[in-house]
């Protein structure tokens, strides 16, 4: 650790780690309710547990990318982070918060809450991955305008670098969609319309800028490769990420009530979407091919890799499957849909938060050289284990998908089987779907415990 | 390929492209929102229909259903409920309605459940006149049957 500032990373990553567990316990518990639909009701119906599995995903994703943040800065800018006191307080106010919002859906019926928190002052709640009551959203604001004043000052009074500032113009692009959340029209389209400019222009476009800075930080350290060469693979992803990623943004537009025209250029514009993820694989194998040194961290290389290639697969090729307008027709809102997401959320960005961690931890934890050769080698299972299981669940969810598109949607209004009964008959891959989300547990379980490996004073 | 591309052209690339990128989509953003009043009839959106939006968003109706598509899998599209189970017809659907969201939760073993929100009878009815002006938006005749 070059700069002492960079140590606040540390509880933001551990806290990331607690929240991917927690989601993922209740993705599971879903999944049994998804089989018996009597589990666990009416303590927790489904959408309160859905709300905070995908919560937990959001909060987790955005206390790994502060943590990576605070980490890479002042690296980047070879000086102290501008107010560490700050970023321990942004961390303090944010776990709070956190912790109070989900203990709030938790608690009390949904519609409590809202009362309980004066929805009607100024309602922006039950929209998806918008649940979060309006007091909580405008904390986030606060949150996420603290951490950009710390990490602009910082990047403002030191050296500038292509990595610090694309990082920079993601993270601004992040809280500027963010504000979308706020306008909740009256008009239902209206209301989605917008409601994408959060959802689609986070995961689509500015997180994948982040993503990018994030993968080619991680690059430079481990490869040591100039980064003239990194830089300009940085450029061509980020690039065809923007040309694609935008307009595609119209591939959520088909059947909504928007204009018919994003019929056409949601199609044509989304299928580049993968061009960014494969150039992502592109470019964390040339880089490591090329590479000038040997870093004896041997699993952040892996995370490395790894997120580019099941990023490519859940993003661009899940992603694909259901992407032109007369496939989606079929495909919208059915669990193909759900498909996708996993796999994308996983590969992309809990994948690139492993990376990270994978890569800083030990070095905040004194271990420059990386973990013990035996600790890796437990962080390899888990590495396995977890990406085998999101993959096996992701495979599930499409076999569930399928089914349900030829037996729900194929077939003309006097054939078309009810929506239950479809699902009743999809049910034995439900359970296969559950069994692999065990193994994604199982694997995190895996990684935990390879923090607590003994060293065994050998370096690998 | 990579080899022939400076970063000084990569990063042309970036800049141009993304300014590129960004006009276009502001500007059929802008096109959207002048035409989604027309293709949603805006004009139909009464008190009771306003009303019945908030309820379903205060219950989070969507952490089950889909409604035109989007939300979660867990239960039957919404968007064209009025259609599927009401016959298209208001009095045959509010009074479904009513009974349904009253019968709340089934006593059906093993089952998906649906809570019993306890919404009182004039909630119901303007749950539905939201239903029902969501079921005439032009979806480019998105869902392809009945059954949502």
């Amino acid at each position: 650790m070059k700069y002492s500032s960079q140590m606040v990373a540390k509880p933001y990553f551990i806290f990331a780690l607690m929240l991917l567990a927690g989601e993922i316990l209740f993705g599971l518990t879903m999944s049994i309710q998804y089989i018996y639909g009597d589990f666990a009701f009416p303590a927790i119906p489904f959408n309160v547990l859905r709300m905070v599995h995908v919560n937990l995903l959001i909060v987790l994703l955005l206390f790994g990318f502060m943590g990576s943040t605070y980490y890479l800065i002042p690296e980047e800018a070879e000086r102290e982070l501008w107010s560490p006191l700050l970023a321990k307080i942004t961390f303090w106010v944010f776990l709070i918060a956190g912790v109070a919002t989900i203990l709030g859906y938790l608690l009390v019926p949904y519609a409590e809450l809202a009362k309980l928190t004066m929805n009607d002052l100024w309602p922006t709640m039950g929209r998806e991955f918008l649940e979060q009551p309006t007091i909580t959203k405008i904390g986030i604001v606060f949150v996420v305008l603290s951490y950009l004043l710390n990490v602009t000052m910082t990047v403002l009074k030191g050296r500038k670098t292509t990595i610090s500032i694309i990082l920079l113009t993601g993270l601004f692009g992040l809280a500027f969609f963010f504000l979308f959340a706020f306008y909740v029209p009256d008009n239902l389209v209206m209301d989605k319309f917008f409601w994408w400019f959060v959802v689609h222009l986070w995961v689509e476009a500015t997180w994948e800028l982040i993503l990018g800075a994030l993968l080619a930080f991680v690059l430079v350290k481990l490869t040591g490769v100039d980064r003239e060469h990194i830089d300009k693979w940085l450029y061509l992803i980020i690039a065809m990420t923007l040309i694609a990623g935008l307009a595609g943004t119209g591939h959520h537009f088909f059947f909504m009530g928007a204009p018919g025209y994003w019929l056409w250029i949601g199609s044509i514009a989304s299928a580049a979407e993968p061009i960014p993820f494969f150039l992502m694989i592109l470019f964390a194998y040339n880089m490591i091919k090329n590479r000038r040194i040997q870093d004896d961290n041997k699993m952040a290389l892996t995370w490395a890799k790894g997120t580019a290639v099941v990023g490519f697969l859940g993003a661009g090729v899940w992603g694909f499957l259901h992407t032109l307008a007369p496939i989606n027709y079929y495909t919208h809102g059915t669990q193909l849909t759900a498909a996708h997401g996993h796999l994308a959320f996983f590969g992309a960005y809990v994948m690139i938060i492993f990376t990270m961690i994978s890569y800083a931890m030990p070095i905040l934890r004194g271990r420059p050289h990386g973990n013990s050769a035996k600790a890796q080698k437990v962080e390899r299972a888990s590495f396995w284990l977890m990406v085998i299981g999101m993959i096996g669940l992701t495979l599930a969810l499409t076999v569930a998908g399928v089914m349900q598109i030829e037996m729900q949607r194929i077939p003309d209004s006097a054939h078309a089987m009810v929506f239950m009964e479809v699902q009743a008959k999809i049910t034995p891959v439900y359970i296969v779907r559950s069994l692999f989300g065990v193994m994604t547990l199982l694997g995190l379980l895996t990684y935990f415990y390879s923090f607590f490996v003994k060293d065994d004073k050998k370096v690998a | 390929m990579s080899e022939r591309i400076t970063k000084d052209m990569a990063r042309n690339i970036y800049f141009g492209g993304g300014i590129f990128a960004i006009l276009i989509f502001v500007g059929l953003a802008f096109d959207s929102v002048h035409q989604i009043p027309k293709l949603s009839h805006t004009e139909n959106i009464t008190k009771s229909v306003v009303a019945g939006k908030k309820i379903w968003e205060n219950n989070d109706c969507v952490g089950c259903h889909t409604l035109l598509g989007e939300g979660a899998y867990y239960a039957p599209e919404l968007g064209n409920v009025f259609q599927r189970l009401g016959s298209s017809d208001e009095t045959t659907f509010k009074a479904y309605m009513q009974g349904w969201m009253a019968a709340q939760p089934l006593n059906i073993p093993d089952r998906r459940k649906m809570p019993q929100f306890h919404l009182t009878p004039e909630q119901v009815n303007d749950l539905a006149d939201f239903l029902i002006w969501t079921s005439k938006v032009n979806t480019q005749q998105w869902p392809p049957n009945i059954q949502g």
